[in-house]
């Protein structure tokens, strides 16, 4: 017997199902995990999913977290539209993350409607110029980008971990994080005692301009010409590096944005765990969302509230908080191979 | 030259040998993969639950009281590493899905897992696991110079003069690796003359993956004697660029490791010897050159004909 692929479309109904069949099958998957450590399953998944949206404190919790995914999601997604491969998210957030607090930290005194505009372009900006090496290497040198986004990666986090324990260690608790920045360069709460904060709207409003910028607009149109077929849209008059080069910097500044709003939403400082592989998990968030901005938004939230079923299934069974991590991975594998029923149907053959 | 001199270097070229073995391994782990067509980006997450599956069956043989336990450990690395190639082949070459995704899904998995097993065996504790880890072979005890340089692990000498000479062998003059190279420069001419294009490429990825995690091995099992999170750090990232820098051939895969050694091992040394500049840039150096190495040695790079291209019979 062997596995055979057949090129079929799928008929209308099925790709709308197909994250959910994902779902399914990677909780059927992780479950053997879950009995390893000890659990039960199906009270392990009741604590993943449900009770995260039992409370409202942990419900807007699940918002707080799938904050920074939507972003770097959506900085994967114009990426990957345009065929650049960028899997330099994480330095990225990075790198925007640092420029967000250089200019918070110096915000004392200035209102809050000039300090906020003035991180989140830095923030953007700095995203955008750490994106430009390997988008340059890769139109001008044909240097493959996931290499040198990927290497970016571990300089980004060198460079905040010299800042961190060199000229910003902050002089009062002397760990390696910054000072804080000025409190008028902090996000405003949109929820009383949550730390829900206005960054999760402007994720929101993110993906919304992105969205129509891709989906409706010639522009877009144009990006994704270049992201399927590059020759083709050579031969169509497309400025094909131009449009790679646009869409690798609008992505590497989506996600230094996503850095920014970490630092003024949440930690109020640069600390060196702030992009936590959130770079990475935006693969997974772009992939899950089928390259789409709707996608994508559904997707972060469900990945956020994975996070935080994370932190209440370990304490509530005793599971290593680790479960999360196994689980967001294989379903980022269950999805990429589910996807494939968009467009082919598996069926087993006899050998001959 | 005075003695102060001479120990520096000897000291530097015995660290390059220690520095490039678990990045000559899982190098070469990649060259066999890309040699097939086959991009493995899960090397960075293969390479840290080899290290984290070999301390750990090590550990626990031990504690047993056996007297293999590293070998044990060693083994389980092997076998854990074979089983996420076995996946990773599952995915990129009978499924056909993308290589870059799926790899970086694998990296995540093995990550999850390999955190998710160090808390499930060890428990949470305020001190670090360890074990007696590989003893080096020293050869010539004693002598000036070459002594210090010899005195390396057998698992350093079993890279440099077996595994990478082997994969060079392997590769221009058998026929396996004939038809290695074939299905990864064109799949459909190799398929015509009835080599199974699958089937090659899952031993391809499945034995590169075993590589990698005796890479990651070491790194626990004769370096430290410890698993720690962040024990690989970003290792696997820069093999992929060496093998780029190789120009896929295991020979320069050698140099492409002592390089990339030399320049991490004398980083290390201008520490100890007290430069005043932060750590951290220099230890960010031996990615900034693997990058400018990429923009001169990465340019027509002679990338396998059908590497990221997923075969299909249709």
């Amino acid at each position: 017997m062997a596995l055979k692929i057949e090129r079929r479309p799928a008929p209308v109904w099925l790709p709308p199902l197909l994250p959910l069949l994902a779902v399914v099958i990677t909780f059927v998957l992780t479950s053997a995990l879950v009995l390893l450590a000890g659990a039960n399953p199906l009270r392990a998944y009741y604590h993943f999913l449900i009770e995260p949206l039992s409370s409202r404190v942990s419900a807007l919790e699940v918002l707080v977290k799938a904050t920074p995914l939507l972003l770097t999601g959506m900085a994967v997604m114009v990426a990957f539209y345009g065929g650049f491969w960028n899997i330099g998210a994480e330095g990225q957030f990075l790198v925007g993350a640092t420029a967000a607090t250089a200019v918070g930290l110096n915000m004392h005194g200035v209102p809050p409607w000039v300090a906020l505009p003035l991180m989140a372009l830095s923030g953007f900006a700095a995203g955008m110029a750490w994106a430009l090496i390997p988008a340059v290497m890769k139109t001008r040198l044909h240097t493959d980008e996931v290499v040198t986004t990927l290497l970016l990666n571990t300089v980004a986090l060198l460079l905040v971990s010299a800042l961190l324990n060199g000229p910003w260690r902050d002089p009062i608790s002397q760990w390696p994080q910054s000072p804080e920045i000025a409190s008028t360069a902090i996000l405003p709460k949109l929820a009383p005692r949550t730390r829900l904060h206005l960054g999760f709207l402007i994720a929101l409003a993110t993906a919304f301009v992105v969205g129509v910028l891709l989906r409706r607009t010639v522009f877009g149109l144009r990006v994704r010409a270049v992201g399927l077929q590059p020759k083709a849209a050579r031969f169509a008059g497309i400025p094909v590096e131009r449009m790679l080069l646009i869409s690798a910097l609008v992505s590497g500044g989506i996600a230094g944005l996503a850095g920014m709003v970490e630092v003024a939403g949440i930690h109020y400082r640069l600390i060196e765990a702030i992009a936590g592989g959130h770079g990475y998990t935006g693969i997974l968030v772009a992939m899950l969302g089928n390259l789409s901005a709707p996608g994508v938004v559904l997707a972060a939230l469900f990945i956020g509230l994975i996070d935080t079923g994370s932190q209440t299934v370990s304490r509530a069974l005793g599971v290593p908080v680790y479960l999360g991590e196994i689980i967001q991975a294989t379903l980022l594998l269950v999805t990429l191979a589910v996807l494939l029923l968009q467009n082919y149907r598996l069926r087993w053959e006899r050998r001959g | 030259m005075d003695a102060g001199l001479i120990a520096f270097w000897v000291g530097l070229i015995a660290a390059t040998l220690r520095v490039a073995t678990p990045l000559l391994y899982a190098t070469l782990g990649a060259l066999y993969s890309e040699r097939s067509g086959v991009l493995n980006l899960g090397i960075e997450g293969i390479m840290f639950l080899g290290a984290f599956v070999g301390f750990a069956a090590a550990a626990q043989a031990e504690s047993a009281g056996w007297a293999a336990a590293l070998w044990v450990g060693l083994l389980a690395a092997i076998v854990a590493g074979a089983l996420m190639g076995l996946l990773m082949a599952l995915l990129t070459v009978h499924l056909g899905l993308n290589q870059h995704v799926s790899g970086l899904g694998v990296t995540l998995l093995c990550t999850g897992l390999a955190l998710f097993g160090f808390r499930w065996v060890f428990g949470e504790r305020a001190v670090l696991p360890r074990i007696a880890p590989f003893a080096p072979l020293d050869p010539l005890p004693g002598a000036p110079m070459l002594g210090p340089i010899l005195n390396q692990h057998w698992l350093t000498y079993l890279a440099f003069l077996v595994v990478a000479p082997a994969a060079a062998w392997v590769l221009y003059r058998t026929r396996f690796g004939l038809r290695l190279r074939a299905v990864g420069e064109n799949p459909e001419a190799a398929d015509a003359a009835g080599i199974s294009v699958f089937r090659m490429r899952t031993i391809a990825v499945t034995v590169g993956s075993a590589l990698m995690a005796v890479g990651g091995a070491f790194l626990s099992l004769a370096q430290l004697g410890a698993f720690t999170p962040g024990i690989v750090a970003g290792r696997g990232w820069v093999c992929i660029a060496l093998v780029i820098f190789a120009r896929w051939d295991p020979l320069r895969a050698v140099l492409g490791a002592l390089l990339f050694g030399g320049v991490f091992a004398l980083q290390l040394r201008l520490q100890a010897q007290g430069v005043q500049l932060p750590y951290e840039l220099l230890l960010a150096l031996p990615y900034l050159v693997t990058i400018a190495a990429l923009a001169i040695a990465g340019r027509n790079a002679p990338y396998p004909g059908a590497y990221l291209k997923p075969y299909r019979r249709e």
